[in-house]
C-alpha cells in the first residue's frame, strides 16, 4: 500500500482578467476545489505557474502565501467560516489583525455597512441568519481591499431569495472593480457572472459567455 | 500582529472556556503554592538560624587547637593540647593585635553538680570575667566571676538558669553550697535564661573562674608543661575587623608556637559559622523547592494536555485565521500566549495561596516555638518566573503543532 498520486488538475490553463466576474462550474471530483485552492493561494500547483496581479505566486513559501492571501484575496465559503462566540465586527476585523492596519474598528464598520449589516455589528454568528452570516463573511473578505474575492459555493446553504441577495452584493462589489471568482454547481447562480468556466476531469472543458441581459436582469432582483 | 493584540486574542479565547481554563491552571496553582509555602519554611528556618548566630555577635572569633595526629591519622579538631594561657595573655596586647577588643580563654569539662539535695550532670566552663561581655550574658541574680575570683582561684560558681531551676526550684540559690565533682563551691550568681540557641546552650551549664577550674577540676598541661586552654574566645572591635583580627591573631600565635608549616591551631569566626549554616539551610530550602517543583511539572503537563485538546478543537479556527493571512508565527504566538497566560495566572494565584499558607503555618507552634516562615522577594520572583517558564516549555509543542497545520485541511476539519 502506498499513496497514489492523483492529478486533480492536469494541463488546465485559463486567464481571468482584472475586474471580471467569473464562475467555475463542474461536477464533484472535477478538480474545481483544487483550482479554487490554487487560485486562493492556499495550495501550490505541483507543476505549472500561477500569476496573480502580474506577479508569479508559484514557488512562494507558506508565510509569503499567507501575506498574499491577506493583501490580495478575500474568501467567502459555503459554510461561512466565521469565528464562533465572536461578534460580527471582530470577525470582520480579523484579516486586518494580520496586516497591522490602523483604524481597524472603523474600517470593519464601513465594510459591514457595505453589506448592509451595520446594525448587526455586535451580534455573534449564532445570533444571525445564514444570509446575514454570509454577508459578514463578505464584509470580512473585502475589508482589506483585495484584488480578488473567491467565493466557494457561497449560496450552497441558502434559500433562493437570500442567494439572490448575496449574488447581488457580489455583483455590486464587482462593479466597484473587484475581481470575483465563484465556484458553484448551480447554473442559476453561475449565470450571475459574465463568464462560466466548465471544468471536468481536471481539464477546462469549455468556456461560456453569459449574455449581458441575463446577468443584468438577475442583478436587479 | 503585535504583542498586545496577541495577548488580547489569547485572553478572549481563554475567557470563552472559563471552567476549563480554571481547571487547567489548578495544577500550576498547587505547584507554585507548595513551592512558595515550602520555600518560605526553608527561608524562615534560615533566617531563624542566622538570627541565632547573629545574636551571639558576628564579631566573635574562636581559636582552637589543631587536631592530634597519630601515625598520620588526624583526630577531631581541638583534640591537641597546644593552646596555653600564655597564648591568651599574648593576645591581650593591643600593640600586636589592635583589631581585638576582648579575650576570654576557656576550658570545659563535664561533671556532677550537687546542691540543694539534688544533683545534675552538666557542662562546667572555666572562663574569665571578659566572657560575660563577649557572650553578652545577663545575670538574673548575684554577680558574674570577678577579676579577684580569678586571682584568688575562688570557689565561686555562676549557675545557668536551667541548672539553677533544677537544683534550687524553691530557694534563692545565691550563697548556697554546691559540690562540683566533690569540690565545694559557693553560688555567687545565676544567669538569665537565654533560651535554647540550638547548638550553644547557655542555660544548661555552670561557670567558674578559669584559674579555679584549672587548679581543681581539670588538670591538663601541654607537652611543654604550660596550662592548657581549649578555646580562646575573642571579640573583634567591630564586624568589619574580624578578618584583620584573624590575621593578627594567627601571626602572633605562629611566632609564639614557632610554626613554619601547618598551623597547630584554627581560628573560626562567627561569620564563618554563619556562612556554613547558610549553605546548609540553602541546600535544605532548595531540596524543599525541588520536591514542590514536581507538582509544578505535573501542572505543566496538564497545561500541555489541554493546549493539545484546544488545538485540535480549534483546527477550523486556525484554518480561518490562516486563510485570511495569519502566518505560522502569528498562530504560534497566539497559542504560546494562551499557555503562558494560563501558567502565569496560575503562578499568581499559587503565589497568593502559598503566601497565605505560609502565614497560616507561622501560627503553628511546635514545642512552644512558632514555625517560622519567610516569603522573601526572591521567592516571589522565582515562583512567577518558573510558572512562566512552565507555560513556555509546555506550550511550545502544542503551539508548533497549530502553526504547522495546513490551511486547506484545517478548513475542512469537522
Amino acid at each position: 500500500m502506498g499513496s497514489i498520486e492523483v492529478h486533480a488538475l492536469r494541463g488546465l490553463s485559463c486567464n481571468i482578467e482584472r475586474g471580471e466576474m467569473v464562475a467555475i462550474m463542474g461536477p464533484s471530483g472535477s478538480g474545481k476545489s483544487t483550482l479554487m485552492n490554487i487560485l486562493g493561494c492556499l495550495d501550490q500547483p505541483t507543476s505549472g505557474d500561477y500569476d496573480l496581479d502580474g506577479e508569479p505566486v508559484s514557488g512562494l513559501g507558506d508565510d509569503s502565501l499567507a501575506e498574499v492571501r491577506n493583501r490580495k484575496i478575500g474568501f467567502v465559503f459555503q459554510s461561512y467560516n466565521l469565528l464562533p462566540r465572536t461578534s460580527a465586527l471582530t470577525n470582520v476585523e480579523l484579516p486586518m489583525l494580520y496586516s497591522n492596519r490602523p483604524n481597524r474598528r472603523k474600517r470593519a464598520m464601513e465594510a459591514l455597512e457595505r453589506v448592509g449589516l451595520a446594525d448587526r455589528a455586535k451580534h455573534k454568528p449564532s445570533e444571525l441568519s445564514g444570509g446575514e452570516q454570509q454577508r459578514v463573511a463578505i464584509a470580512r473578505a473585502l475589508v482589506n481591499n483585495p484584488s480578488i474575492i473567491l467565493a466557494d459555493e457561497p449560496t450552497g446553504n441558502l434559500d433562493t431569495r437570500t442567494s439572490g441577495q448575496i449574488m447581488g452584493i457580489l455583483q455590486n462589489l464587482n462593479k466597484e472593480g473587484i475581481t470575483v471568482i465563484l465556484v458553484t454547481h448551480e447554473r442559476d447562480i453561475a449565470q450571475y457572472t459574465q463568464r462560466i468556466l466548465h471544468v471536468r476531469d481536471g481539464l477546462l472543458e469549455r468556456e461560456e459567455t453569459v449574455p449581458k441581459d441575463v446577468a443584468g436582469k438577475r442583478a436587479s432582483i | 500582529m503585535n504583542l498586545i493584540q496577541t495577548v488580547v486574542v489569547a485572553l478572549r479565547s481563554l475567557q470563552a472556556n472559563k471552567l476549563r481554563s480554571a481547571l487547567t491552571i489548578l495544577g500550576v496553582v498547587i505547584g507554585v503554592a507548595s513551592v512558595v509555602a515550602l520555600m518560605s519554611m526553608g527561608r524562615g528556618f534560615q533566617a531563624f538560624v542566622n538570627a541565632q548566630i547573629e545574636s551571639l555577635g558576628t564579631n566573635l572569633l574562636f581559636v582552637r587547637p589543631g587536631a592530634t595526629q597519630q601515625q598520620g591519622v588526624s583526630a577531631v579538631q581541638g583534640s591537641a593540647a597546644t593552646l596555653t594561657l600564655e597564648d591568651a595573655v599574648a593576645l591581650t596586647d593591643p600593640a600586636v593585635v589592635p583589631a581585638v577588643a576582648l579575650i576570654s580563654p576557656q576550658i570545659s569539662t563535664f561533671g556532677q553538680v550537687v546542691g540543694g539535695g539534688r544533683n545534675v550532670r552538666t557542662q562546667i566552663l572555666g572562663v574569665t570575667p571578659e566572657y560575660q561581655y563577649i557572650r553578652t550574658l545577663a545575670l538574673a541574680y548575684g554577680e558574674f566571676i570577678s577579676e579577684r575570683d580569678m586571682q584568688s582561684r575562688a570557689r565561686s560558681l555562676v549557675l545557668g538558669s536551667t541548672v539553677a531551676k533544677s537544683l534550687f526550684p524553691e530557694m534563692d540559690p545565691i550563697g548556697q553550697q554546691v559540690r562540683v565533682n566533690n569540690q565545694p563551691f559557693r553560688v555567687t550568681g545565676v544567669l538569665e535564661a537565654k533560651g535554647g540557641t540550638g547548638f550553644a546552650n547557655l542555660d544548661d551549664l555552670v561557670l567558674a573562674p578559669l584559674s579555679t577550674v584549672q587548679a581543681r577540676l581539670f588538670r591538663q598541661q601541654t607537652a611543654r608543661g604550660f596550662q592548657n586552654v581549649q578555646v580562646i574566645n575573642i571579640q573583634a572591635i567591630s564586624d568589619n575587623h574580624v578578618q584583620q583580627a584573624k590575621e593578627q591573631i594567627a601571626s602572633v600565635l605562629r611566632v609564639s608556637h614557632n610554626i613554619i608549616g601547618d598551623d597547630d591551631f584554627t581560628i573560626t569566626s562567627q561569620q564563618d559559622l554563619l556562612q556554613a549554616f547558610t549553605q546548609v539551610t540553602q541546600a535544605f530550602t532548595i531540596f524543599l523547592a525541588a520536591i514542590a517543583g514536581i507538582s509544578l511539572l505535573v501542572g505543566g503537563i496538564g497545561i500541555m494536555n489541554i493546549m493539545l485538546v484546544s488545538v485540535t478543537e480549534r483546527t477550523r479556527e486556525i484554518g480561518i485565521r490562516k486563510a485570511v493571512g495569519a502566518k505560522r508565527r502569528d498562530v504560534l504566538l497566539q497559542f504560546l500566549a494562551e499557555s503562558i497566560t494560563l501558567s502565569v495566572a496560575g503562578g499568581a494565584i499559587g503565589l497568593a495561596l502559598g503566601w497565605g499558607a505560609s502565614l497560616g503555618l507561622s501560627q503553628i507552634q511546635i514545642q512552644g516555638q512558632p514555625l517560622r516562615t519567610l516569603v522573601s522577594p526572591d521567592i516571589v520572583v522565582i515562583a512567577v518566573a518558573v510558572a512562566a517558564a512552565v507555560g513556555l516549555f509546555f506550550g511550545i509543542y502544542p503551539a508548533a503543532r497549530a502553526a504547522r497545520l495546513n490551511p486547506i485541511e484545517a478548513l475542512r476539519y469537522e
